[in-house]
């Protein structure tokens, strides 16, 4: 007689409606993959970023335009000064020239780009005016793998999609089984209910896999980003990621009684992280009244970890604080999904 | 009442009350229901929407919880013994969407899964006639097809007691006349059924007993002839006159044989014994009152006209009397 495992069932039907659901592998795994390689290709190093200028018409408008435009990067145009406005409030371009006594330039401070062009444009003038720089300066450019923009952006992508693939993937799934009555029709059958939540988070962990070796993989193939740490300490780090983020999908899961409702809960609890956790740019650009915040984001911490054993080569033990951290989240979630879940 | 071992009945519940908080205070979904249901029978509930069935059956199911009253199934109670219980009874609830990208036969066997014992999923598969279909998707499946799964999965654990909720309605003929050849297979194997249902012709045919439901409290209880019996006369009479002209009840009722007259938008109905006897009487009344026929139409009463009787209503919602 055939013997039955309900939680290896369980679990097999979780994988079984995954692999079977192409837009969720393009979500899961094709989305991340596209994100790295657009962003590796923006901000990768060599290119000579291009900023655009305007000069505005003056009798000297010409040799300014000349003098700006022999210099690489830079494309200047000149125009009369009301186009010149439209195209700056457009963002067609960054700064304005405008010529006189004194030379002034137009531009709002708050944009980088801006900054950068003022910058440039100024030197440029200042020297064709004659200014003579009393320091001699060198440009050395970091190019050594680990240092560069896409190496602290793939650990990033990595904390992201777990966080994304726990909401999404047990979180959304759990409710719209819900909508389905089939959590209702699974809680009339003999089966232990407990085995019903773990196979939610195994499946999770499952997934996990082939996502963090997409991440990595593509990391590492397209852009040399380097795993300095042991591949171990990355898997057992994206391990308690995977779980403590299936468990705040679930925990938000446990009572929403539609899918628009847990949509809703879900980016409303992804957006502080998706802002504040260090997943494109360092989490230490927050003042510091929103450290206390910032810190205690589970993918905050999960991204300072990630980084040190990727980037750094950290071994998980220096790494304790974060994993106990995020064990408590953890703990913390499943306890309070356990508690909430509602099967009707 | 509690002559009856309680443990001879499959369920047994006494002054159940279910209520719900609505957005207009309580609302008694279950208002003081007395049912037994005895081992190997199959017992539907009758009744119009929103009567308490639902409510009642998913009582039973251990799904709810009642405000007050008691329940005892298979002669266990809800919250003392819930696993056994649940592994002895089986339940196709009103609307259940399974995992669409999962073939029927694994939708099966993750079911089956869950019971120390129980029947091969293969078998069950056939037993309700979905072998064909046994690795497509749930989601290619028909509407009755995917009801027939719905049995399936009640099925696939051997339950000594089946609750079927509704498990016909929204079918195209062909469909549920399946369904109906798999409830009576079933009864035939000695399991006893629960089922819910507002189709009279659907309790007529497949119950041994029915209880008729509305308000929350049962109003009649007994088998569908009995039930019928009631009416004092197994056959009705409609009639509606020509040119809307309308005649008083009381001048019908004094005819031979007619046991019950009553009135709705469409017409006159006499509740008649013989009928060969009531219709010459009847169509003598009408030319002394110089009224004509528009039509005239007899069948057998059926429990539709019992719940008629017993409330003024009809069973469907969209065929609400005038009076």
């Amino acid at each position: 007689m055939t013997k039955y495992y309900p939680l290896k069932e369980l679990l097999r039907v979780r994988l079984l409606e995954f692999i079977r659901e192409p837009e969720t592998i393009f979500w899961v795994y094709g989305f991340p993959l596209l994100l790295a390689i657009g962003l590796g290709i923006a901000f990768r190093n060599g290119a000579e970023e291009q900023l655009f200028v305007d000069v505005q018409q003056h009798e000297t408008a010409e040799g300014i335009a000349a003098a700006l435009g022999r210099i690489p990067g830079l494309n200047v145009e000149i125009h009369p000064s009301s186009e010149c406005q439209v195209r700056l409030r457009s963002g067609r371009v960054s700064l304005i020239v405008i010529p006189g006594h004194p030379c002034t330039f137009l531009f709002d401070p708050t944009r980088p780009e801006s900054a950068q062009a003022r910058q440039r444009v100024n030197d440029i003038l200042q020297r064709a005016a004659g200014r003579v720089d009393p320091v001699a300066t060198v440009d050395q450019f970091v190019t050594e793998p680990g240092a560069r923009y896409i190496d602290f952006l793939i650990p990033g992508l990595i904390g992201l999609n777990l966080l994304g693939s726990g909401m999404w993937g047990v979180g959304y799934a759990t409710v719209d089984m819900r909508v389905r009555k089939l959590l209702k029709r699974l809680a009339a059958t003999p089966m232990r209910r407990i085995n019903f939540l773990w196979s939610m988070i195994g499946a999770r962990l499952v997934f996990m896999i082939p996502e963090l070796v997409v991440i990595l993989g593509a990391g590492s193939l397209l852009f040399g980003v380097p795993v300095r740490g042991s591949l171990i300490s990355v898997f057992i780090l994206a391990l308690i990621g995977a779980v403590a983020f299936a468990g705040l999908g679930l925990l938000i899961a446990s009572r929403a009684q539609r899918v628009e409702t847990v949509s809703g809960l879900m980016n409303l609890i992804q957006l502080p992280m998706w802002l504040f956790s260090g997943i494109f740019f360092a989490p230490e650009r927050f003042p510091a009244i929103l450290q206390p915040l910032v810190q205690a984001l589970p993918l905050t911490q999960l991204n300072y970890a990630l980084r040190a054993v990727i980037l750094e080569g950290a071994d998980l033990v220096s790494q304790l604080g974060r994993i106990g951290f995020l064990a408590l989240w953890c703990g913390f979630t499943i306890f309070f999904a356990l508690r909430w879940f509602r099967w009707n | 009442m509690r002559s009856r071992s309680r443990s001879e009945a499959a369920i047994f519940c006494r002054d159940l009350h279910k209520q719900y908080r609505g957005r207009s205070g309580t609302v008694d979904a279950v208002n003081g229901l007395d049912l037994e249901v005895r081992r190997g029978e199959c017992f539907g509930l009758l009744g119009p929407n929103g009567a308490g069935k639902t409510t009642t059956i998913e009582i039973f199911e251990g799904l709810l919880d009642p405000t007050t009253g008691s329940v005892e199934v298979l002669g266990m109670q809800w919250g003392q013994d819930d696993n056994p219980l649940r592994q002895r009874i089986g339940i196709s609830l009103q609307e259940t969407r399974f995992i669409e990208r999962l073939t029927v036969r694994e939708t099966l066997v993750l079911f089956r899964s869950f019971y120390k014992s129980g029947n091969d999923p293969d078998h069950v598969v056939a037993a309700v006639g979905l072998a064909e279909k046994s690795r497509s998707w749930v989601g290619k499946l028909s509407g009755g097809q995917r009801q027939r799964l719905a049995v399936a999965c009640a099925l696939v654990g051997n339950p000594d007691l089946l609750f079927l909720d509704e498990p016909t309605t929204g079918l195209d003929p062909q469909s549920r006349r399946q369904l109906w050849e798999i409830i009576r297979k079933l009864r035939n194997e000695g399991r006893t059924t629960v089922l819910t249902t507002h189709y009279m012709d659907e309790a007529e045919r497949l119950c041994d007993r029915v209880a008729i439901v509305d308000r929350g409290k049962v109003i009649a209880l007994g088998s569908p002839s009995e039930l019928i019996a009631t009416l004092g006369g197994e056959h009705v009479v409609e009639i509606a006159l020509a040119n809307r002209h309308r005649i008083p009840e009381a001048e019908l009722a004094d005819l031979p044989a007619v046991k019950e007259v009553g009135s709705d938008a469409g017409g006159i109905f006499l509740t008649v014994t013989e009928p060969h006897i009531t219709i010459p009487a009847l169509l003598d009344r009408l030319r002394s009152r110089n009224l004509d026929l528009a039509r005239l139409t007899t069948r057998n009463a059926s429990l539709e006209d019992v719940f008629v009787h017993l409330t003024g209503r009809r069973l469907r919602d969209d065929e609400i009397l005038s009076a």
